[in-house]
């Protein structure tokens, strides 16, 4: 018998893998530690404020993006209502890049990936590489000129780097799947990857501040004839 | 009735013709990429230098 979560654990349920993905869940990321009700002093910055204003405009994107594939590209194109939403989709991925941008600037200078929050680091690059494909099939999805025209051009990019056969940009289909439910599916578990990265290991500390400078040297002392010094 | 607000927004910030480019030797970009950058360097050099508001002390 031990205890787990204030309760005995029979070896029975010792085997069982709920028992095991419960233990080692509640073990990295124990509930005080997921839902924190304080951070450090040096979390008190507005450059702190760019993550959560990311996931933030990801949500309104998200939730514009479902009424968008709902109605469809006449809706979008035609509609008063349909070009708000469109303009609010188009406008959300702009403040999703930027404060996305400006948070990974942050953490660039901060040196985010020191103290063992070398994944945390990685997670979210790969978010943002993610986040650039999910951004141009959203071009490509956009069933007018602009998208032929972006699809054409994109296609003899990707053929060049050898990846056009799986990749067909001209195809409105693939590219459509790809940006309403593949693309977006990934954008989200990264981004839920990440956060979890950070309440795990926390906010990166400053890096600390400079020792200050060692005091001069004292002077030689006084070289004698007898150590072969300057006569 | 039509809104009049797209036609002031439309007669303020005419977008109807090509975007305008920056060029100077290899470097090449629209104004208004490089607006967004401006503003995104203006934002974060902001972020650090304004103070965060601090909680008032509970008495």
């Amino acid at each position: 018998m031990s205890e787990g979560e204030g309760r005995s654990v029979s070896p029975e349920e010792r085997q069982m893998w709920t028992t095991w993905v419960r233990e080692r869940a509640v073990g990295a990321l124990p509930p005080e530690k997921l839902l924190p009700d304080r951070q450090p002093a040096y979390v008190s910055s507005w450059i702190y404020v760019f993550g959560v204003a990311t996931i933030a405009a990801l949500v309104v994107v998200i939730a514009s993006g479902v009424i968008l594939g709902l109605k469809g590209p006449e809706w979008w194109h035609v509609t008063a209502i349909g070009r708000f939403f469109n303009g609010i989709h188009l406008w959300a991925v702009e403040l999703f890049f930027f404060a996305m941008v400006v948070h990974l600037w942050g953490k660039f200078f901060m040196g985010a990936w020191r103290g063992g929050r070398g994944r945390t680091w990685v997670t979210g690059a790969i978010v943002f590489l993610v986040a650039i494909g999910a951004a141009f099939t959203g071009y490509l999805s956009q069933q007018n000129f602009d998208s032929q025209w972006i699809a054409s051009e994109g296609k003899d990019g990707l053929n060049s780097v050898g990846i056009g056969s799986f990749f067909n940009v001209v195809d409105f289909g693939q590219m459509y799947t790809f940006h309403v439910i593949l693309l977006p599916l990934a954008v989200v578990a990264l981004v839920v990857w990440h956060v979890l990265l950070v309440r795990r290991h926390g906010v990166v500390p400053p890096y600390p501040a400079k020792a200050p400078m060692p005091a001069a040297p004292s002077p030689p002392p006084q070289a004698t004839p007898s150590e072969g010094g300057a006569p | 009735m039509e809104s009049p607000v797209p036609m002031v927004l439309g007669a303020l910030f005419d977008l109807s013709h090509p975007a305008r480019y920056l060029h100077w030797h290899f470097f090449q970009m629209s104004v208004a990429n490089v607006v967004v950058i401006l503003l995104m360097i203006a934002v974060f050099v902001a972020a650090i230098l304004i103070p965060f508001p601090k909680r008032r002390r509970e008495t």
